[in-house]
């Protein structure tokens, strides 16, 4: 290496480690080790960035007791300053309590302003009312989209910005409500897998009850993401990334990846293309948006 | 010959050429409390738009002799110019030039007696994962020295630099400069290095030109989110020796000084003849150019694998 002169900080020449050129193995874990210090700055200034650039001050945030939004919330703390946080509790009447102490928790510790709006009249208003057999997964779905109503009201109330809390790996896998989770028109976890929100969360300091629970969309009692998925987050997140870096199913099973999870995996991926898009539009001229009349989001 | 080079890691405001242009005055002021006072003041690509414009390009692109006019027009109202301080300066734009938009960096003299030195427009536009700039802007199909008050300089926008072909070009062409303005998006975030992936790559990059042929390089980079995508800085410059002679914090708008010493370049050569050594090999490269290619096209399908 070249020698650097006097006040210039160097930077090293070694960006990989030997190991990262090694064939996809499903014990190794270290294509998704991230530099927490450095992501959570980068977070941090895509929050001042994003916020500053749509002319709010004030954010609000879905607390749900989990570590994506806790980590969410934190996040929004360190870029905006604990005034410009407002923190929403919106339990159904399925919510579990645990969900609610670790939501107040987490607020407790950030000094944030915290609201509860128990959700359960108007999802119930609904559904026991005119559609009384309507089952679970329906009505999470329904609480899900509940909460974002409440959550943009609020933020119209407020003069604040919705920020989202959906993950990579739920996004990926569509592990999700449509046009729910997704709604809020910034997502700064929307591109951490799981394993790294909360790698991420426990270097940032977020409570450990919060951080080493068993991940849940608590839309269901007793319910747990990874039981609903059929394959841990761990094993989801490096199939995931290795998918996307281009490795093929059956050349993954070669490297030792388990062939079910693998086809887990994949039919959750390929068969959700249309949860990460807008609705689709036949196009009829070619000022089509999106197809023809192409600008930025920051345009 | 002393160069004295200012680099501008500069946060354009996003699709706004004239809020662009008036950061872009407010450097000049700055100027002038530099000691020494520049002689050329480097601005990244796409400066005065940032880069993401996707369709938008044509409602901002201008041609080189307007983006001078506008430019001068900025350094000559500028309270604390000293009467008669030429400067030369480098900015990316998008450029209309002969009906077509491109992805330009231009080379002016400001002052009393403003001229255009030269255009660079990018050759070598990157078209795929995030990027999609051949499908918005046409591309430039030359890469050349040109003068300077001080020297000789080369432009080469963003991936340019990262074909060895564009900075050996220049460097034949008799570059004692290559400026580098960039719009690096972050990505790899992996534990190590303490910066993105990317910033470490470019260095590395750099480097190597640099050392290889014996010339100093500065990559001046763009700042600010644009859409979730961070272009974080790590502007740098490297001297003929390979050494850093300069590097931005990344996330904060920098403007450094710095004084080059032009001779260091014949002894970086004198040391490592590699450009000389180039200089003659490359009439038999030419002559023996690899077969199964014809003018940079396949001569023929041959089975995978080979036999």
């Amino acid at each position: 290496m070249s020698g650097e002169r006097e006040g210039v900080i160097e930077i090293p020449d070694a960006v990989h480690s030997p190991d990262v050129s090694l064939p996809p193995s499903p014990d190794d874990l270290s294509p998704l080790a991230i530099d927490t210090k450095l992501v959570e700055r980068w977070l941090v200034e895509f929050l001042r960035s994003e916020i500053r650039r749509r002319r709010f001050e004030y954010v609000v945030v879905g607390l749900s007791g989990g570590v994506d939004s806790s980590l969410t919330a934190t996040l929004c703390r360190h870029a905006l300053g604990t005034d410009a946080v407002k923190g929403f509790l919106l339990p159904y009447r399925t919510s579990s309590q645990e969900s609610r102490d670790h939501a107040l928790l987490l607020a407790d510790g950030l000094g944030i302003e915290t609201r509860e709006i128990d959700i359960t009249d108007a999802v119930d208003g609904y559904a026991e009312r005119f559609e009384p057999g309507m089952s679970d997964h329906r009505r999470g779905n329904v609480a899900a989209r509940q909460r974002m109503i409440v959550l943009f009201d609020q933020a119209a109330k407020l003069d604040a910005l919705p920020v989202g809390t959906g993950n990579k790996s739920e996004r990926l896998l569509g592990y999700f409500t449509w046009h729910a989770d997704d709604t809020p028109p910034i997502n700064p976890l929307g591109d951490l897998f799981k394993v790294q929100v909360w790698e991420l969360a426990r270097a940032i300091g977020i409570p450990e009850e919060i951080v080493e629970k068993p991940a849940s969309a608590d839309l269901i009692h007793g319910q747990t993401d990874e039981e609903d998925l059929g394959v841990s987050y761990g094993e989801a997140d490096l199939i995931l990334h290795h998918l996307l870096s281009g490795y093929p199913a059956d050349q993954l099973a070669e490297f030792g990846f388990d062939a079910a999870k693998i086809d887990v995996v994949r039919q959750r991926l390929e068969g959700t293309h249309w949860k990460r898009h807008l609705p689709t539009v036949p196009m009829l001229s070619s000022t089509a948006i999106g197809e023809w009349y192409l600008r930025p989001v920051d345009y | 010959m002393k160069l004295n080079l200012a680099i501008c890691q500069f946060r354009p405001v996003k699709a706004d050429v004239e809020a662009s242009l008036a950061e872009a005055a407010r450097v000049f002021e700055r100027l002038e409390a530099m000691t020494p006072r520049p002689d050329m003041l480097v601005f990244p690509e796409t400066a005065l738009t940032g880069y993401f414009l996707e369709g938008g390009v044509r409602e901002h692109a201008m041609t080189a002799e307007r983006m001078l006019e506008r430019l001068n027009g900025l350094y000559l109202s500028g309270a604390a110019r000293p009467d008669d301080a030429p400067l030369e300066v480098v900015i990316g734009f998008f450029e209309l030039y002969r009906d077509r938009v491109y992805n330009s960096a231009l080379c002016a003299r400001l002052g009393e007696d403003p001229a255009i030195l030269h255009v660079h427009r990018k050759v070598f536009l990157p078209t795929y994962g995030v990027f999609q700039e051949e499908r918005f802007v046409d591309p430039g199909h030359t890469v050349r020295a040109f003068d300077t008050s001080w020297g000789r300089a080369a432009i080469l926008i963003c991936e340019d630099v990262f074909h060895s072909i564009s900075s050996t070009l220049a460097a034949l062409d008799g570059a004692q400069l290559i400026l580098v303005p960039s719009a690096s998006p972050a990505r790899g975030f992996e534990p190590g290095p303490g910066v993105p992936g990317n910033v470490v790559r470019w260095d590395r990059v750099l480097r190597t030109i640099a050392e290889e042929h014996g010339v100093f390089v500065a990559a001046v980079q763009i700042l600010g989110f644009e859409g979730g995508k961070a272009f974080p800085g790590g502007s740098v410059v490297f001297g003929p020796g390979g050494e850093a002679i300069a590097r931005a914090p990344l996330w904060e708008e920098a403007l450094l000084g710095m004084r080059l010493d032009l001779r260091e370049i014949s002894a970086a050569r004198v040391g490592g003849p590699l450009l000389a050594d180039l200089e003659r090999a490359l009439p038999g490269l030419l002559l023996h150019r690899p077969r199964g290619t014809e003018g940079g096209r396949p001569s023929g399908h041959e089975p995978e694998g080979g036999s």
